[in-house]
């Protein structure tokens, strides 16, 4: 009797309420199917690798608990990545913050028409649009002993000796570096600038009329208007730059003798030269722990913004 | 302001701004005259500026290499795929968080937001054991799949922040005439949200284009691998070969240049989409 009456109704009639409410997850679901799929197995599988005897090689690892996060620790190439990480970063990203401020601050100006700095913005992000390799390969050339960067050392006087920056243990983690902060910092430039062109004329208006000079104007209203940008671009770049992996790979491999071994070069050759891949999967772990404690930092202050 | 500027200013502006374009743009042109020199004249000391030896040659000769076009066969079908994929996922998933309020809302969206902040080489161990358990290393699709967990976060956020500035009365309006959701969506939102979704399509090919390290780990033979891979793996076989090493690196950044320069305001706004709120 029940079922003849609700026969009657138009079919699916019931289900309304569930669907009503079902509809924004069957919208997601593609998404959550990706995000379970790809974050969700892969963080656990990881985690679980760092915990057993050689996976992958081996088709019945064994647990070994704690065992690969003492060899880990206690690896002074461990070190020695870690070390060449936090050089890396900390000098690419102060880097791309002062190159990026700089140069928006540059286009950011009322002397010159618009047109004409439309056409140095266009030349100013060019080194973002090069795929790591080829920004590779274009340093390789300059930076070759034979290279225009050592020619132009030599004609200015600065330097005589045909430097190879690249397979000099003293210079390679610089070079690399300098490389990093050169491809990286149009992404600080242009988000800077729409900062910049956000911020309203009437503040600049009334601290002039105050009397602030231009410089007591930067620090006291463009820095603190820039800020939530700055900590987002900032969060965002340091573990960006944890794992920048093509430059390093592709001109130095890490070396030589280690002096550019970071900790994506170490995790990458840990498991795909030395197939140890529960001890990649350790250090892995490790800059996972890191990067999700940034990652929550980022996204409760993009989340408050909103 | 612009009465008071005294008149050291446009000169020392235009100085830096010069000096800012010749950091930026020199190694570039350096690349490309380079790449038309023969081998012989690229670390020639003094350097030679402007060959008179230019010529096409290089380019001529990774044209007529099978091997090397293959690497751009590759590169434009993954990015494609990985484009479509992503759009048609990070549409639906826009709509749902700019159309409905839901439990768990806050949730997904900061946990979307946070995949940005995940390394990939982090991944890339688990990626591989499922590559190879699901059969798919040394294909296409193990590339695609990999490529969309960095290509949709960002897709969708942009996509959402697009949506959200489209009025509700838009698709509203087809379901008053008895259209379902789907078509409101599909009717209507699409081809207005149209400019957003070119911005974000362009966005996803140039992460796929460009991407790296997956592409060399995923793919063991030349025949399934891509451009940034395919170069670097000319820097081992051919050692003395710069001018088509250059030559090749010079046509493989033309895609995302010219999309960069005809779509410039396209890019910045997706540029500048993780970061500044306006």
């Amino acid at each position: 009797m029940r079922d003849a009456v609700a026969q009657r109704q138009p079919r699916f009639a019931r289900l309304g309420p569930v669907l009503k409410h079902g509809t924004p997850y069957a919208y997601l679901s593609p998404t959550l199917l990706l995000i379970i799929l790809l974050l969700v197995v892969p963080i656990f599988l990881v985690i679980k690798y760092s915990f057993y005897d050689n996976v992958i090689i081996n088709k019945n690892p064994v647990w070994v608990g704690l065992e690969n996060f003492r060899i880990i620790l206690r690896d002074s190439r461990f070190h020695t990545a870690v070390r060449n990480t936090l050089i890396f970063v900390s000098v690419s990203v102060v880097g791309h913050l002062v190159l990026g401020l700089s140069f928006a601050l540059l286009l950011n100006n009322r002397v010159f028409s618009a047109r004409t700095t439309g056409i140095f913005r266009v030349v100013y992000v060019l080194p973002w649009m090069f795929t790591g390799a080829v920004i590779a390969i274009l340093w390789q050339m300059m930076l070759n002993p034979n290279g225009i960067v050592n020619y132009l050392l030599s004609v200015t006087g600065l330097s005589d000796a045909k430097i190879a920056w690249l397979s000099s243990r003293k210079y390679a983690l610089g070079a690399v570096t300098f490389m990093n902060i050169w491809a990286g910092y149009p992404f600080f430039m242009v988000s800077i600038l729409a900062g910049l062109q956000g911020i309203s004329e009437d503040l600049y208006e009334a601290a002039a009329i105050d009397g602030a000079n231009a410089v007591q104007q930067f620090f006291r209203i463009t820095i603190p208007q820039l800020k939530p940008i700055l900590i987002s671009l900032l969060t965002l770049d340091f573990v960006w730059t944890i794992f920048q992996f093509d430059l390093i790979w592709i001109t130095t491999g890490g070396g030589p003798l280690y002096a550019t071994e970071t900790l994506s070069t170490y995790i990458y050759k840990q498991a795909f030269s030395r197939f140890q891949y529960s001890q990649a999967s350790v250090a892995a772990v490790l800059v996972l722990i890191a990067c999700t404690v940034i990652a929550i930092f980022y996204a409760r202050q993009q989340v408050a913004r909103d | 302001m612009n009465a008071k500027r005294k008149w050291y200013t446009k000169p020392l502006l235009g100085l830096g701004l010069l000096l800012g374009a010749t950091f930026a743009g020199f190694p570039i042109l350096w690349m490309i005259a380079n790449s038309l020199k023969p081998n012989s004249e690229i670390f020639a000391w003094p350097p030679v500026w402007i060959s008179p030896n230019s010529s096409l040659e290089p380019y001529l000769a990774v044209f007529q290499d099978p091997a090397k076009m293959r690497f751009f066969f590759n590169s434009y079908l993954v990015s494609t795929i990985v484009v479509i994929v992503t759009l048609a996922i990070s549409i639906l998933a826009a709509y749902a968080f700019s159309r409905f309020d839901f439990p768990g809302k806050m949730v997904i969206n900061a946990l979307i937001i946070a995949i940005q902040a995940v390394p990939p080489i982090t991944l890339l161990i688990p990626y591989m054991a499922l590559v190879v358990a699901l059969r798919l290393y040394n294909t296409y699709t193990a590339l695609v799949l990999t490529y969309l967990l960095f290509t949709l976060p960002y897709a969708i956020l942009m996509m959402t922040g697009y949506m959200n500035t489209l009025p509700k009365d838009l698709d509203e309006a087809v379901m008053i005439d008895g259209g379902s959701r789907f078509r409101a969506l599909w009717n209507v939102l699409v081809p207005t949200a149209l400019p957003g979704i070119v911005a974000v399509g362009m966005f996803t090919f140039m992460r796929a284009w460009n991407e790296y390290l997956f592409a060399l780990t995923l793919t063991r033979t030349n025949e399934m691998r891509t451009v940034p891979v395919g170069i670097s793996l000319l820097m081992g076989q051919h050692a003395y070969q710069w001018n088509q090493m250059l030559a090749m690196s010079v046509i493989g950044s033309l895609p995302v240049l010219l999309l960069f320069l005809f779509f410039q305001r396209y890019f910045i706004a997706g540029m500048t989409a993780g970061s500044v709120k306006t």
